[in-house]
C-alpha cells in the first residue's frame, strides 16, 4: 500500500462535501456536512480494525454514494436535492446513474472550486469567509478554527452559523461561468492569502497548526491555478508568493522551537524545490501585461529567495519594489515594510525617518511596528527609545511564544 | 486465563484530522495487544442504527441510545489473567483521549 496521505481525511472531507453539495444543493449544506462526517466516521471505525483499503478514496466514494441514495429514497417528495439535478435524482430510473456521475473525478475538481466560490459571498465579512473556507474546504472543526485564528470556539460557532445561513440562502452552487467571477475570484484569493498569513505570521503557538494552514493555502491555490477560468495571472502570482514564502518555513524555528529572525535564518534550510516552483509560477504569471500587488509581493519574495544572505541582498531593488507596491496598493503595513528595507539599504536613521512619516495611529496596535521601531532605534544607538518600543511590542504580543520571540530580539539589540 | 469482552463506548465528535489521528492510534494499540498475544478476536465496529426488541409482543423500539456519546461503537475480545489484568490492558486505548470509555465484561465460562 502507498503511504497514507497524512491529511487524507481532511482532503477527502473537502472532496466529499463538494460532491454532496452538488447532490443536495447549497440550501442543504448541513445534510452534506453530516453525510461527509458520517462517511469518514465509518472509515475510521472500519479501517482501524480491518486496515486501510488499497484505494481509500474509492472506498469513501462508494460509502458516500450509498448513503446519498438512501437519503434520497427516504426523502421521497421532500426536496432534498439540488434544483439543477433534482429531476434526475428524484426518479428511480436515473437516480443511481446521476449520483455516479456527480461523484466522478473531473467534475469533482471543479466542484471543490465552486464550493469555495459559493463561500466567498461579497456580503460576508472576511473573517467569516475565512472560517467557512477552513471548515468546508479544509475540514477544520470549530475548535480547530478557533485555535488557528486565536479566538474562542463559541465565537467561531456563532460566526459560522450566521455565515452558513447566508450561504444556504443562495439558490445554487456558484457557476464559474458567472459574470461576477472576477469579484468572487478576488475574494477567494484574499481568503487563501489570509489563510496562509495566519499560518505564517499568526500568533498561534502550535507550529503544527501553522504549518497545516500554510499547506492548505498552497493546496487551494493549486486548485485555483489548474482551472482555466480561475488560473489568471493574479492567481499564478499568488501561488508563486505562497510557494516562495512556504520555502522559508523549515528555517523559521530553531532546534528549540524558537522563531529565528528573518536575517539570521540558515538559508540552506530553505526548501529549494518550493523556491524553483515559486519562481516558475512567477515567470508564468508575468507572461502577460497584468501587474497586481501579488506580482510585486512575489517578486520581493523571489529576490530574498535567490539572495545568498541578508547582507548580500540587493536592498535598493527591494525598496523599489515596495515603491511600486505602495502605488498599486497603498497601506501602512506596506509602508512599514518599505521603511525596514530602506533601513537595510541606507541605514537605520533613514528607516526611522520613514517610520516617523507613517500613520502611527493605523499601526499603533501592530506588534511588528513597535518591534521595527525598537530594532532601528537600537541600531541608531538610541537604547532608551529601543527599550520603550520593544516593551510596547511585547505588551501587544498575541501569544506567549510571540512575547518570548520579541524578548529575545530586544536582548539581541541590547534593549532589554 | 479468561476471556473478556471490550465494549467501546464512543467519545465526542471528531474533526476529520482528529479521526485520522485517532485511527492511527487505534491501529497502533491493536497491534500492541496483538504483540502481547492477548487479542483473541479483533472484533467488529457496530452500526449506529439498531433496534431493541422486547416484551411478549416483541415490541420494536428504535432510538434506544439516548446520547450519541454513549453508543457502543464496537467490540473486541481479549484474554487476561483476571478482571484486574483485563482493565490494565485497556491502558493506551485511544478512546479515553476523546471522552469515550471501555466497558470490560468477563465472558462466562461454559
Amino acid at each position: 500500500m502507498n503511504p497514507l496521505d497524512p491529511h487524507l481525511f481532511r482532503h477527502e472531507w473537502a472532496r466529499l462535501v463538494a460532491a454532496l453539495v452538488r447532490v443536495f444543493g447549497v440550501h442543504n449544506l448541513e445534510l452534506a456536512e453530516d453525510v461527509a462526517q458520517e462517511t469518514l466516521f465509518r472509515a475510521m471505525n472500519v479501517w482501524k480494525q480491518a486496515g486501510v483499503p488499497d484505494h481509500p478514496s474509492a472506498w469513501l466514494t462508494t460509502v458516500a454514494k450509498r448513503r446519498v441514495i438512501d437519503e434520497l429514497r427516504r426523502a421521497r417528495k421532500q426536496a432534498i436535492a439540488a434544483p439543477e439535478v433534482a429531476r434526475f435524482l428524484e426518479s428511480e430510473w436515473t437516480r443511481v446513474g446521476t449520483v455516479d456521475e456527480l461523484f466522478t473525478e473531473q467534475p469533482l475538481h471543479d466542484d471543490e472550486l465552486r464550493v469555495m466560490f459559493s463561500l466567498a459571498q461579497p456580503r460576508l465579512p472576511e473573517a467569516s469567509q475565512l472560517a467557512l473556507v477552513l471548515q468546508l474546504s479544509c475540514g477544520f472543526s470549530d475548535a480547530e478554527i478557533a485555535a488557528a485564528l486565536i479566538t474562542s470556539t463559541a465565537a467561531v460557532t456563532k460566526r459560522l452559523q450566521r455565515a452558513k445561513e447566508v450561504v444556504r440562502g443562495s439558490r445554487s452552487l456558484y457557476e464559474l461561468a458567472d459574470a461576477d467571477l472576477p469579484e468572487r475570484l478576488a475574494s477567494v484569493q484574499r481568503a487563501i492569502y489570509l489563510l496562509f498569513n495566519e499560518g505564517y505570521h499568526g500568533a498561534c503557538s502550535e507550529a503544527v497548526v501553522r504549518a497545516d494552514l500554510c499547506a492548505e493555502a498552497l493546496r487551494l491555490a493549486g486548485l485555483l491555478t489548474k482551472h482555466p477560468r480561475t488560473g489568471t495571472p493574479e492567481t499564478l502570482a499568488l501561488a508563486a508568493l505562497l510557494h516562495l514564502h512556504a520555502a522559508r518555513l523549515p528555517a523559521r524555528l530553531d532546534e528549540h522551537g524558537e522563531p529565528v529572525p528573518f536575517s539570521e535564518q540558515p538559508r540552506d534550510r530553505w526548501d529549494q524545490s518550493l523556491i524553483s516552483r515559486g519562481l516558475a509560477l512567477l515567470g508564468e504569471a508575468s507572461c502577460g501585461d497584468t501587474l497586481t500587488p501579488f506580482h510585486i509581493e512575489a517578486a520581493i519574495a523571489a529576490v530574498h529567495a535567490t539572495a545568498a544572505s541578508a547582507a548580500t541582498t540587493p536592498w535598493p531593488q527591494i525598496v523599489a519594489l515596495y515603491d511600486t507596491l505602495l502605488r498599486l496598493a497603498p497601506s501602512p503595513i506596506v509602508g512599514l515594510n518599505r521603511a525596514i528595507a530602506l533601513a537595510e539599504a541606507a541605514g537605520p536613521e533613514r528607516g526611522l525617518a520613514e517610520l516617523a512619516a507613517l500613520d502611527a495611529r493605523a499601526l499603533e496596535s501592530y506588534v511588528f511596528y513597535h518591534a521595527a521601531l525598537g530594532q532601528l532605534s537600537a541600531r541608531a544607538g538610541d537604547r532608551m527609545a529601543a527599550k520603550l518600543h520593544f516593551a510596547r511590542a511585547i505588551q501587544l504580543a498575541r501569544s506567549p511564544m510571540e512575547a518570548a520571540f520579541l524578548t529575545h530580539c530586544a536582548a539581541r539589540f541590547g534593549a532589554d | 486465563m479468561s476471556e473478556f469482552l471490550y465494549l467501546y463506548r464512543n467519545g465526542e465528535k471528531l474533526s476529520p484530522e482528529q479521526m485520522q489521528q485517532q485511527m492511527g492510534r487505534w491501529m497502533a494499540w491493536m497491534k500492541e495487544l496483538e504483540g502481547k498475544g492477548v487479542l483473541k478476536n479483533v472484533g467488529h465496529p457496530l452500526e449506529r442504527s439498531g433496534v431493541l426488541v422486547s416484551g411478549a409482543k416483541r415490541a420494536v423500539t428504535d432510538g434506544l441510545f439516548a446520547e450519541a456519546k454513549d453508543v457502543i461503537g464496537g467490540y473486541s475480545i481479549v484474554e487476561a489473567k483476571n478482571l484486574e489484568h483485563a482493565v490494565e490492558l485497556t491502558a493506551g486505548c485511544p478512546i479515553f483521549a476523546v471522552g469515550g470509555g471501555v466497558e470490560v465484561r468477563p465472558l462466562m465460562k461454559m
